[in-house]
């Protein structure tokens, strides 16, 4: 046996799994898509006291749209939102970033839910989330809650959640029509976690630009919204010059840490060269 | 909690059953209670792909899935792609391109190209690659792999 000895629970509804979560006061450990979860169980560097299988709630996984907002169950499979028309036609920042979550099989099990509460700084969907400005409902004993990106990721693996809340909701704004839009991502093989990752969209009204939207993903230990860059382009428009000093200003804006896979200063380098590219793509892709 | 729990699942068709503890990985339960050992344990923590099999139709880690996760479910394992003993056309074309040397990765190699085709039937050279990233090979250099897949898929788009 692999992964340490647990209590395991395979709730059918909400209300059940969060029962279970105050009944374990912390201890317990919610089991989405396992993609990260699992690798864990199986090092032994996990060893929650029971698990909370959230597969066998149905009710979790769909995707509607309603009134310019595209809501996800918290169990909605990666594989899903790759092959939803709904996120190809409304949400194609969120289609494109799929395409780099993990690989194909990992994509088959992961969930978009499971990905932002386990809230990886290099992850693709928080930075998502953060550019798109989007929120996540959460439900615990005292009833449900709305949060923010920046009220959710505290720190590395860390969220705002309480121990008996379980994430049940991810909802984004609809993209505008004519939106254009860009995930880049450094990687040293695809499928790997990203160096940095930055997702892009931008608004055109003319040669102004009404709507910029910036995040990183892997510069720092949450995702960062990158406003002050943005604010370059609403002000400056979408020209070679102002795409270059956001940029650099978004360079400025992360705090990247030094770890085996890239020193500090190369995550900042590749957030500038990557905002760039990601800009000059999504300024192609406008209408 | 932590006692046994029956599993009942179906394989390749055919419904099989065992009892056994909530934390056993599904990629052991399929080797070690079943007898199905086609299906290789890697790296355990779903990097190397060597385990995958398709879950009700999806390429899957078995190594990330406990058995008792699969209950109910429906399982495409290696041992599910020869029909009356003729090579499924997907393992004839990795024979035929030299799509494996020591043979640890294929099992994997083959479930996840399958998916691959499935959901792309005609992909380019850069889509198989992308695609089979998910699985390691340590001897080939990917390759014979890759042609192998591209030469697969018009056989299966003719055969579905």
């Amino acid at each position: 046996m692999k992964p340490p000895r647990f209590d395991y629970h395979a709730p059918a509804s909400v209300d059940e799994a969060v029962a279970l979560l105050v009944r374990y006061g912390g201890d317990a450990k919610v089991l989405a898509g396992g993609q990260s979860l699992m690798p864990m169980l199986n090092f032994r560097l996990a060893r929650p006291a029971a698990l909370v299988d959230v597969n066998r709630i149905p009710v979790l996984a769909y995707v509607r749209e309603d009134d310019g907002t595209v809501a996800f169950g918290a169990m909605t499979r990666q594989r899903t939102i790759e092959f939803s028309p709904v996120v190809a036609r409304r949400l194609p920042l969120l289609h494109e970033a799929t395409r780099w979550v993990g690989h194909l099989p990992i994509r088959s099990r992961g969930t978009i839910g499971g990905s932002i509460a386990h809230a990886d700084p290099s992850a693709e969907y928080p930075a998502v989330l953060t550019a798109l400005e989007g929120e996540v409902v959460v439900q615990g004993p005292r009833g449900r809650r709305t949060l923010r990106p920046a009220e959710l990721f505290e720190t590395y693996l860390t969220t705002s959640l309480a121990p008996d809340e379980l994430l049940v909701e991810v909802r984004l704004p609809a993209m505008a029509a004519g939106a254009g839009y860009a995930f880049e991502e450094f990687a040293r093989r695809h499928g790997d976690f990203a160096i940095v990752g930055i997702a892009a969209m931008v608004v055109r009204d003319g040669a102004r630009c009404s709507v910029a939207r910036l995040a990183s993903a892997g510069a720092g230990p949450v995702p960062v919204r990158l406003r002050a860059a943005e604010q370059i382009l609403e002000r400056d428009g979408l020209g070679e010059t102002a795409i270059e000093a956001a940029a650099a200003r978004a360079a400025e804006l992360v705090s990247p840490d030094s770890d085996v896979h890239a020193s500090a200063d190369y995550r900042r380098h590749l957030t500038r060269v990557l905002t760039a590219r990601a800009v000059k793509r999504a300024v192609d892709r406008s209408r | 909690m932590t006692d046994p729990v029956l599993v009942r699942m179906t394989v390749n068709g055919a419904a099989q059953e065992g009892r056994c503890a909530p934390r056993k990985l599904l990629v052991d339960f399929l080797r070690e209670d079943l007898g199905l050992t086609g299906t290789h344990v890697g790296c355990e923590h779903g990097i190397c792909g060597a385990c995958t099999v398709l879950v009700d139709g999806q390429a899957a880690r078995s190594c990330l899935m406990l058995a008792v996760q699969a209950d109910g479910a429906e399982l495409m394992t290696i041992e599910g792609l020869m029909r009356d003993g003729v090579l499924h056309p997907l393992q004839q074309a990795f024979r035929d391109h030299h799509g494996l040397q020591c043979g640890f990765c294929t099992p994997g190699m083959l479930l996840t190209a399958l998916d691959l085709l499935r959901t792309n039937p005609d992909p380019s050279e850069a889509e198989v690659r992308e695609g089979l990233a998910a699985v390691l090979c340590r001897c080939t250099g990917y390759h014979g792999i890759v042609k192998a897949v591209r030469a697969a898929a018009p056989v299966l788009r003719g055969a579905s």
